[in-house]
């Protein structure tokens, strides 16, 4: 499948892993908690990104569904971590 | 031509996009505290996915005009993925920061804390020190 894609679509989602890769390692040697959920933040605005790519490549919409889904799914997770590292009751 | 001049927008916006992604992860890499690290990660994420999903809805767009696949149903869900992205991203920057500062990290040179005494975060610095 990944073959159909054009070369300009392979280009840019690899330059995305690279961003991905590079805040990952924010991820595991940040000093403290905050830093390693900004790190997780940031991956996942840029997963979302490239999902809306992937489908946008293949011609298969289900794939930016999938982004929506995702980017509201990311955003709780971060409220709640947000919550917990501020040490609040719900 | 029209359709040769809409391929150089969407190619110009995929790269401004990428471009602004890649700062994102150099910020996330040589900044020095949580606060300068949140600056760069959240804020050039969310000014690249404008413009890559921009391309997208450029490219639907140009698909819907010709009659090439499924192009509209591209254009609404794209703009519905952005949409999220542009009201979720900064909310959670801000709880980010707000629970980064209550936690107790300090920027990297400060000399003063203004928001110390501000009444809610005196309680949750109280409430923390009586569980210790």
């Amino acid at each position: 499948m990944i073959e159909n894609f054009g070369t300009e679509y392979l280009v840019v989602l690899s330059l995305l892993l690279l961003s991905i890769v590079i805040a990952l390692y924010r991820v595991i040697k940040g000093p403290t908690a905050p830093d390693r959920v900004v790190g997780l933040d940031t991956i996942n605005t840029i997963v979302i990104v490239a999902m809306v790519i992937f489908g946008a490549a293949s011609k298969n919409i289900i794939y930016i569904d999938v982004a929506i889904i995702y980017a509201l799914l990311s955003y709780i997770s971060t409220l709640f971590i947000a919550k917990y590292l501020e040490g609040g009751e719900f | 031509m029209l359709s040769a001049l809409v391929d150089i927008i969407v190619y110009i916006f995929l790269g401004l996009g990428v471009f602004f992604n890649l700062l994102a992860g150099l910020g996330l890499l040589r900044f020095p505290d949580v606060y300068t690290r949140l600056h760069a990660g959240t804020k050039c994420t969310t000014f690249g996915s404008i413009f890559i999903c921009g391309s997208v809805i450029l490219l639907g767009l140009k698909m819907w005009i010709t009659g090439d696949g499924d192009g509209g149903t591209l254009v609404i869900h794209t703009a519905g993925a952005l949409i999220a992205i542009l009201v979720t991203n900064p909310t959670g920057a801000h709880a980010l920061a707000r629970a980064a500062h209550r936690s107790g990290v300090k920027p990297v040179g400060a000399v003063i804390d203004d928001l110390a005494d501000k009444p809610a975060n005196k309680a949750v610095i109280e409430k923390k020190e009586e569980e210790k």
